[in-house]
């Protein structure tokens, strides 16, 4: 079968550590022109919103976190389940490398929807639907790399850990729809729905460019710790050795 | 079956599992999950009693009443079906005003009038230019306007 090639090919982590590799340059340039278009269409070029005046600009930087949070959770469980299932230690290393940054994505997002909670909501915290949820993910996190760490045998820590994180991802449904199946203090979705968004394209485009400047970024990030991860993991095998020196 | 497929298997079996149990579970607390309720709830009585909960809605426009001198208001919220006269001693969020949603947290005292201890502003996903909403107004059958 043809076809699966490029799939087996990525169990081979030679073949990950130089793909990732080639990647990484552009990953980071792209990664810097969107973000950098995001921020200054969003932060410089884009009209004050009616009601919240400057307020509403944290959404270049919150909703972008949240998706992230929310994106890179679906990664590890993808790649944890594909570690289980066809028992590649690439995914494990991809699932171990993307947890770090979808914890620091979850906390950022949860860090800048409080900041703007206290003026416009009147408060910085409240047990709504949607900010338990996103909560929880944070928890999730933590807990998936709690797991990890507390295994010395790394295929042992590869498989609970992956468990975890494939239970886990139940609750991205759950934080996505939760402000269109209960009663919510926090806004419905204005980008990420069938219908067109609730914005002015001044507002939106940076915005757009923010969203995937930041999965760029994201992106960018999982190369370089994957990177580490594998030479970590592969640290006595014989195809490291040209690379990283005669350690 | 191979050891591969028996994995793929148990792991859609453990998703599919999690998914059902956590739905039932999210039905069976619906209530709980559930921020605040709305003005029909309320005047229908489907609203805990003696307790505190949570009413939300639209601050009717030209209901806010301010007791001169002191931090005191009232105001009638509405989900355009019924409504609930809200009364609330503290500082209001930025947000709110009159035609904006809010969401009160307090009890129903025996008149039927809401006693809140907090009032907070709920903002709702649109977001346009000062301008735009400015020649909305005047349009008022234009989409989009207000919430």
């Amino acid at each position: 079968m043809a076809t699966w090639t490029w799939f087996h090919r990525l169990a081979s982590p030679p073949h990950v550590y130089r793909i990732s590799g080639a990647f990484l340059p552009w990953l980071a340039l792209f990664t810097a022109l969107f973000i950098g278009y995001g921020f200054y269409g969003g932060l410089v070029l884009a009209p004050p919103d009616y009601q919240q005046k400057d307020a509403f600009r944290i959404i270049y930087v919150h909703a972008p976190s949240a998706w992230l949070s929310m994106l890179a959770y679906v990664t590890v469980a993808v790649a944890a389940a594909v570690g289980l299932i066809w028992r590649m230690k690439v995914a494990h290393a991809v699932a171990a490398s993307a947890a770090p940054i979808g914890a620091s994505f979850t906390f950022l997002a949860l860090l800048t929807g409080s900041l703007w909670g206290k003026p416009m909501w009147g408060t910085w915290w409240t047990w709504d639907a949607r900010l338990t949820s996103e909560l929880i993910l944070l928890f999730l996190y933590l807990g998936y790399l709690a797991l990890r760490g507390a295994f010395d045998d790394r295929a042992r820590a590869d498989q609970a850990s992956a468990v975890l994180a494939i239970v886990g991802v139940v609750n991205i449904p759950i934080i996505h729809f939760s402000v269109v199946w209960w009663n919510s203090l926090h806004q419905g979705s204005t980008v990420m729905k069938l219908a067109r968004p609730s914005m002015p394209g001044s507002m939106l485009w940076p915005l757009l460019s923010s969203l995937l400047g930041f999965t760029l970024l994201f992106a960018a990030l999982l190369c370089v710790r994957l990177r580490a991860e594998i030479i970590d993991r592969e640290r006595t095998a014989s195809w490291l050795r040209p690379i990283v020196g005669a350690a | 079956m191979t050891p591969r497929r028996k994995r793929l298997l148990l792991v859609g079996g453990i998703l599919v599992g999690v998914a059902t149990a956590t739905t039932v579970a999210t039905f069976a607390f619906r209530e709980n999950l559930s921020y605040f309720y709305n003005p029909t709830q309320v005047t229908d009585g489907a609203v805990p009693r003696g307790r505190s909960f949570r009413v939300g809605g639209l601050v009717t426009k030209g209901s806010l009443h301010r007791e001169p001198g002191k931090l005191e208001v009232r105001f009638v919220v509405t989900d355009l079906n019924r409504d609930v006269t809200v009364q609330y001693a503290g500082v209001l969020p930025d947000l709110f005003r009159e035609g904006q949603g809010i969401i009160a947290h307090g009890k129903l005292d025996p008149s039927g009038v809401f006693v809140a201890d907090e009032v907070l502003a709920k903002h709702d996903e649109k977001y346009m230019p000062p301008e735009v909403a400015q020649s909305l107004k005047h349009k008022p059958n234009a989409e989009g306007g207000g919430t």
